[in-house]
């Protein structure tokens, strides 16, 4: 039977795996695209993960209602998260850079995702609910694709979804025109009436709430519960940071790219291992190598990209990272 | 506008400054840089609130919040420094923005503003092809796209701020005509400069600023010596072509051959450029702005290593891509941005004069420097050149314009140079400061120094050039003798025409 066979195990990992990177990514996309550069994805999405797993524990109703709360609530906490870092950025004009750190550790495994979590008393216990596969269309016994793409969680789902909707909004609509105008030439933007504040703002706060609904990922749905420290989310937020540079600020290539990392971080390694093969020396297949597989992929893809012709090709928005003064003299 | 007052930390840039212009006339700003010209159109472009003053529109009050209020009240700007987004086609640029009801649409309709926007283009004379991006356009289509976005907004008033310093002087006659036909429909163009023969050329009527007063409304009829007694606030004196004695000596003291230098944006940004410079002879190169100017100063300097040729200071081949090879071979540069490439902004006067001679004998001894001398030399430079300044202590930053350039050519002319390499040397400068420069640069040729004038400005290589030299796409495409060559033969080798 070749829907149990270890290539197709592997690759449906790669989807489960790659989806809260996926969130991130297209959340990081946002707000770079109005020249917002944020660092503090990863701990957005700890903030997220805890927040959503601890409306899963204490909001009242039916299974379902409760889970889309979750869903909410790790988004809500994101976007919260977000709007220090714009107020930081665009209306004070800090750096972007040290913002984003700032944030990361400020909310990081060490810091207040992990005391809302202990505070709340979330660590290590058994989820009420969880976000399981859904056998949607019906189409989870096809051949092949179906255990990869059709027996997922709704977030996968909505992940295809947002994808779409973040392409066609960046490209095709008359607000996606102006953002892209915000984070190429802040200066011709605002000349022509446009809000650079409002869109910035606008767009860190999407951002952050999308990370939050990556983080949920995680504590809703591929490893229910909450632990303290950052294992959880366990770098997926700077691997989204890269993935953005990587699919060239699109959203079609986001997803592509996700899932490659997917399969880095989650049925590959265990794989490898679980086959020992002969072929790969050993060093290759100890945990170690393997785990931090998406991690040396993550910086050869930044060096790749930080080198020469990638920079200026890529269609990085030009005013990204660059606060925006107006009356500058 | 009245009574209009903006200040900014430090300055008063609107001083109390009337201005009115009339439903289809085409009205100048006059006024020298830094007279408050650029201000008083950001305000009534909404992009600056005024400190007081009001501003009245077809007979009822205005207020501009932000730039959108103004657009929407029929107001259109072509900036100095265009503000497009480069990667964006001509339709998206035009389009950006958009609000008013009948374009509200959620999903951009491309082909639509495609259209409109190419019979706009052909209706006045600008046509540009609507699907070409913006970094892919010459600077004169980029300034006919600024045009057609007011345009497309319906503007009944246009401001165009210095709109011909990026034009070749065929373009800037194209520009007049549409400029004209637009007047000539009952919109108001307000049209800023500083150039007396242009404004002469275009404008009904012209308001003179100075130090950021409203001098006087005038009929653009008077005449020149009138407009720029205004302008200055004394006599000048006009057509300032002075004969220099070229010292006959005609060694090359810079020789260039078959130069080809990589752009920023990738592919050649010089390309194949010979020529040489004698000793005391000013050889200017005239083209419009980024036709390879400044990447042709930078590679003559060493700050930015060819990708092909030769060059020869005093007969000796120059180690390329090596500013200290340059600074050491006696060529010297007086950068096109004064601020950030010709001195540390945020260091010391002092600092600044020893920035290329601080390995001198006179200034350091073994690796430490010799702070007294420093001090010594830098008021000695600062008094010799007439660099208006409190102290040697000062940052850099904190001079004027004037000033600073002033102290970047003194700084250059102590290393004895042989060879100087001006690029815009009197760019943003008040007139005052402008006869300062070329006086010096005057007498640097007198001395026997060879210099390399590269300028935007045409008039200014008219005035002291030697020999002319046209840079168009980064090819020479003319060599003129300027006792001869008219400026219409410069303009179309400056458009890239056959001479």
């Amino acid at each position: 039977m070749i829907n149990s066979s270890l290539m197709v195990l592997v690759l449906s990992q790669a989807v489960t795996y790659g989806t809260p990177i996926l969130f991130a990514a297209l959340g990081e996309l946002l707000a770079e695209r109005s020249g917002v550069l944020n660092l503090g994805v990863e701990g957005m999405m700890l903030v997220g993960a805890v927040m959503g797993f601890w409306a899963v524990q204490r909001a009242p109703g039916p299974g379902s209602l409760v889970l889309v709360l979750a869903v909410l609530t790790a988004a809500f906490a994101g976007a919260l998260m977000g709007l220090i870092h714009a107020f930081l950025v665009v209306t004070l004009r800090a750096s972007q850079i040290v913002s984003g750190l700032a944030l990361t550790i400020f909310a990081g495994g060490l810091g207040l995702s992990s005391y809302l979590g202990n505070d709340l008393g979330l660590a290590d216990v058994p989820p009420k609910y969880q976000l399981g596969q859904i056998n949607v269309f019906g189409l989870k016994n096809v051949s092949v694709v179906g255990p990869i793409l059709f027996n997922q969680s709704a977030l996968v789902y909505a992940s295809w979804a947002l994808t779409i909707a973040v392409a066609l909004y960046l490209s095709r609509t008359r607000f996606g025109l102006n953002v892209r105008a915000v984070g190429e030439s802040p200066g011709a933007a605002d000349a022509m009436g446009i809000n650079i504040a409002v869109y910035r703002y606008a767009h860190v706060l999407g951002g952050g709430a999308l990370a939050g609904v990556g983080g949920a990922c995680f504590s809703l749905s591929i490893t229910p519960g909450w632990t303290a420290g950052d294992s959880l989310v366990g770098g997926a937020g700077w691997i989204a940071i890269a993935l953005v540079i990587f699919s060239f600020w699109r959203a079609e290539l986001c997803l592509v790219g996700a899932y490659l990392f997917g399969a880095l971080s989650g049925g590959l390694p265990a794989a490898i291992q679980a086959h020992n093969y002969k072929a790969i020396p050993t060093f290759f297949k100890t945990p170690e190598f393997l785990n931090a597989l998406p991690y040396l992929t993550t910086v050869i893809v930044l060096v790749i990209i930080a080198s020469g012709w990638a920079k200026r090709r890529l269609g990085a928005p030009a005013a990204l990272g660059i606060p925006y003064v107006r009356e500058e003299r | 506008m009245r009574a209009i007052t903006k200040r900014f930390p430090g300055v008063l840039a609107n001083d109390s400054v009337d201005f009115e212009a009339a439903v289809g006339e085409v009205h100048a700003l006059l006024g020298e840089n830094g007279a408050g010209k650029s201000t008083l159109s950001n305000i009534l472009t909404g992009l600056y609130r005024p400190d007081e003053g009001e501003i009245w529109l077809y007979g009822e009050q205005a207020r501009f919040h932000s730039p959108s209020d103004a657009i929407d009240a029929g107001i259109g700007m072509v900036h100095q420094h265009f503000r497009l987004v480069p990667p964006f086609t001509v339709a998206e640029n035009v389009l950006l923005g958009e609000h008013r009801p009948e374009a509200r649409r959620f999903m951009v309709r491309p082909r639509q503003i495609e259209r409109h926007v190419a019979e706009l283009g052909e209706r006045y004379g600008i046509a540009v092809e609507p699907r070409a991006r913006i970094w892919q356009l010459s600077v004169g289509e980029q300034q006919r796209v600024e045009i057609l976005k007011a345009l497309y907004r319906e503007a009944r008033i246009l401001i165009l701020d210095e709109p011909t310093a990026v034009l070749t002087p065929q373009e800037s006659e194209a520009l007049f005509v549409t400029l004209r036909a637009m007047a000539a429909e009952g919109r108001t163009v307000i049209f800023i400069s500083h150039k007396l023969n242009e404004v002469k050329a275009v404008a009904d009527r012209v308001t003179v600023l100075r130090g950021g007063r409203s001098i006087a409304t005038v009929d653009a009829n008077a005449t020149s010596r009138e407009l720029a007694g205004l302008m200055v606030g004394r006599e000048v004196e006009l057509a300032i072509r002075k004969q220099r004695a070229v010292p006959h000596r005609p060694d090359v003291a810079l020789e260039v051959q078959g130069l080809s230098v990589r752009g920023d944006r990738g592919g050649d940004a010089v390309k194949d450029v010979s020529l040489g410079v004698r000793n005391g002879e000013i050889v200017g190169v005239a083209g419009v702005a980024g036709n390879g100017q400044r990447e042709l100063a930078e590679a003559i300097t060493g700050m930015r290593p060819p990708v092909g040729g030769t060059i020869l200071v005093g007969g000796h081949r120059l180690r390329t891509g090596d500013p200290r090879a340059a600074i050491a071979a006696g060529v010297a540069h007086v950068p096109e941005d004064r601020l950030g490439t010709g001195v540390a902004p945020t260091r010391s006067i002092a600092e600044n004069t020893v920035l290329k001679s601080y390995r001198g004998s006179g200034v350091s001894s073994g690796p430490l420097l010799r702070w007294r001398a420093i001090r010594e030399q830098a008021v000695e430079l600062v008094r010799r050149y007439a660099v208006s300044t409190p102290g040697t202590h000062l940052r850099a930053r904190d001079l004027s314009g004037g000033n600073l350039q002033k102290l970047v050519l003194g700084r250059e002319f102590s290393g004895k140079p042989k060879v100087l390499i001006a690029a815009s040397p009197t760019r943003g400068l008040d007139v005052g400061a402008i006869e300062t420069v070329h006086g010096y640069l005057r007498q640097a040729a007198s001395e026997g120094v060879a210099v390399l004038l590269l300028s935007e400005d045409l008039d200014e290589i008219l005035a002291l050039a030697d020999r002319i030299v046209v840079i168009y796409e980064g090819r020479l495409t003319g060599d003129f003798d300027p006792g001869t060559a008219t400026v219409e033969e410069i303009g179309l080798a400056m458009a890239g025409g056959e001479r």
